[in-house]
């Protein structure tokens, strides 16, 4: 039996939201970035269903760009985290406040 | 694959610029006195392909298998990022010493952002759109930290990052929801199908992510919330280089994956979403802006209010809009590149002297400077002889010929509104005396990038009707 399109798509939008509501009320900058790639990956489910669903190679070949790019992301997110904890000590965005937010 | 020597040509601005990526990470990598050749060559190489861009202005094509067009607009905004990279460039080469913070990376990352903007104008193909955003975005969050000893750079670099990864993801998702329902990412096919698209619900909330994502870029009203933070803790030739040729590149992608519905039955139908972020981003800029005491803060506010005037030319969805669009950013450009010019100069080490107050006095202390300073914020405020007017004049004109008028009178009234903290800058320079004497000292390169900015500013501004016939003439 095969799983209806719908499951995966709504999968992957409960996927994405849970990634918003991450980067909204997370404050550890971490997990802030966790989100944010969760929200990535969610495209991606996205991508392959349509993809495998439309029979269309166009969807695959997208997922390992953004793919590449998230990890392009990942360093340099994670060097900047360093270097501010470096800083800091302190990765919480609440204590990140010299300039008003 | 390239299908012939003349795709070769066409192209070639890409190639010089990737090529000059390499040698300048060759010379970083082995002479001692990169520091010397990397921003003169950085300079000499992005003059040639702005210069190479305009002589080949009247060679359109679309080439690597419709990934790209190359000729016409796009080598006008390839024109425009060049000459601003080789402006912010040359108002380096001191800066960054004074800063604090030279690595020899700094002009390879300028680059590396210059060819993702590239990608972005010519882009046929949403993949080239997110590739080229990114390799701009990935290199400017790199540059907003860029000392990374100093704990607001850090601050700024992660705001950015956190925020512009944030919309990088409303992006991608709504591109995955465009290719779900139009099962193709180019840009030309899925204009073409758009009357059929346009009525799934899937299809237009995958738009309406997209446009959400890419207002992080321009510095729009619902993701403008970094851009003052940013642009004050970032150097300040560095925020210079995003609030003009990265604002431009957002645009140019704008217009890429939007003017082709211009014309058509669909022109206008994102015309609600788009005048509804156009009046809250120029008013916010305006009315914010009047309380700010830093200056970098307070052109960062101004720099939203203009994303407003221009995502007016957006909405207002026909030829005209777009046109006025273009040229609102290369006048736009060469204003803030000036303005963002003059106050690198007059910042001390360790960022200081960036207070409104400080500037009291200049005009007895520097008349030139504080002349020139004043001349560009007239220019900002829109006063009629100067490049900004135009910019609002033509954009104004496209709202008005597609019944628009009454944004067309928001944008008027939201200039008036930053009339006021422009003058009042221009009231400190010269109406209030300052505590110290001290002369400004400036070197040769630094005002000599003010100087040309400020020259394209006046003849943009004397010949408006030139550089818009030549952009219309390729819409």
């Amino acid at each position: 039996m095969q799983i209806p399109i719908e499951y995966y798509l709504i999968l992957s939008a409960a996927l994405f939201m849970t990634g918003i509501v991450g980067v909204l009320i997370r404050r550890n900058a971490i997990i802030v970035f966790m989100s944010i790639e969760l929200m990535l990956n969610s495209a991606n489910l996205t991508l392959i269903t349509f993809s495998s669903y439309l029979g269309n190679s166009i969807g695959q070949i997208f997922v390992f760009f953004v793919m590449a790019v998230a990890a392009a992301e990942a360093a340099i997110g994670l060097a900047i985290i360093i270097a501010l904890f470096r800083n800091k000590l302190t990765v919480n965005l609440d204590e990140i406040n010299i300039f008003k937010w | 694959m390239l299908n012939n020597i003349q795709e070769f040509y066409n192209i070639l601005p890409l190639i010089i610029i990737g090529g000059l990526i390499l040698v300048s990470l060759i010379i970083e990598m082995y002479s001692e006195s990169s520091e010397k050749i990397l921003p003169w060559l950085s300079i000499i190489g992005f003059l040639f392909v702005g210069i190479y861009s305009l002589v080949e202005v009247g060679r359109t094509s679309i080439v690597l298998q419709n990934m790209l067009a190359t000729g016409g607009v796009v080598n006008i905004f390839w024109l425009i990022f060049n000459i601003t990279a080789a402006i912010v460039c040359l108002l380096s080469i001191n800066y960054i010493k004074k800063y604090g913070a030279y690595y020899g990376e700094y002009y390879i990352i300028i680059q590396t952002s210059v060819l993702g903007m590239m990608l972005m104008a010519g882009a046929k193909d949403l993949i080239v759109i997110f590739l080229g955003l990114e390799v701009m975005s990935i290199s400017f969050y790199v540059l907003a930290g860029f000392n990374r000893n100093r704990s607001s750079a850090n601050e700024a670099s992660l705001k950015y990052f956190l925020l512009g990864a944030f919309a990088t993801g409303f992006l991608v998702y709504g591109i995955a929801l465009i290719y779900g329902k139009a099962t193709t990412t180019s840009i030309d096919a899925i204009s073409l199908n758009f009357s059929a698209l346009s009525g799934n619900v899937l299809f237009l909330t995958g738009v309406l992510l997209f446009l959400i994502g890419f207002s992080f870029k321009i510095a729009a009203f619902p993701f403008h919330m970094w851009v003052p933070d940013v642009y004050q803790g970032s150097p300040t030739t560095v925020a210079g280089l995003f609030s003009t040729a990265g604002k431009a590149a957002g645009f140019s992608a704008l217009i890429v994956t939007f003017a082709a519905l211009f014309g058509g039955p669909h022109g206008h139908l994102f015309t609600p979403y788009l005048s509804a972020i156009a009046v809250f981003s120029m008013l916010f800029g305006s009315i914010v802006a009047i309380m700010q005491t830093d200056i970098k803060r307070m052109l960062a506010y101004s720099s939203i209010a203009h994303a407003g005037y221009m995502l007016i030319g957006l909405a207002s969805g026909n030829i005209d809009g777009v046109a006025g669009i273009i040229f609102y950013l290369a006048a736009y450009s060469f204003m803030n590149l000036a303005a963002f010019g003059i106050v690198s100069i007059l910042e001390g080490k360790e960022e200081t002297n960036l207070d409104l107050d400080s500037y009291a006095g200049l005009g007895t202390r520097s008349p030139f400077i504080a002349g020139l300073f004043a001349l560009i914020m007239f220019a900002l405020a829109g006063i009629p002889p100067f490049a900004g007017f135009f910019g609002k004049y033509y954009v104004f004109i496209a709202a008005i010929k597609s019944d628009l008028t009454w944004l067309a009178m928001v944008g008027i009234l939201s200039s008036m509104i930053s009339v006021y903290f422009y003058l009042r800058l221009v009231v400190i320079m010269y109406f209030k005396s300052s505590e110290t004497e001290d002369k400004v000292s400036y070197t040769a390169s630094e005002i000599i990038a003010v100087v040309i900015a400020v020259v394209f500013v006046i003849i943009l501004g004397l010949a408006p009707g030139s550089f818009i016939d030549l952009v219309t003439k390729f819409l």
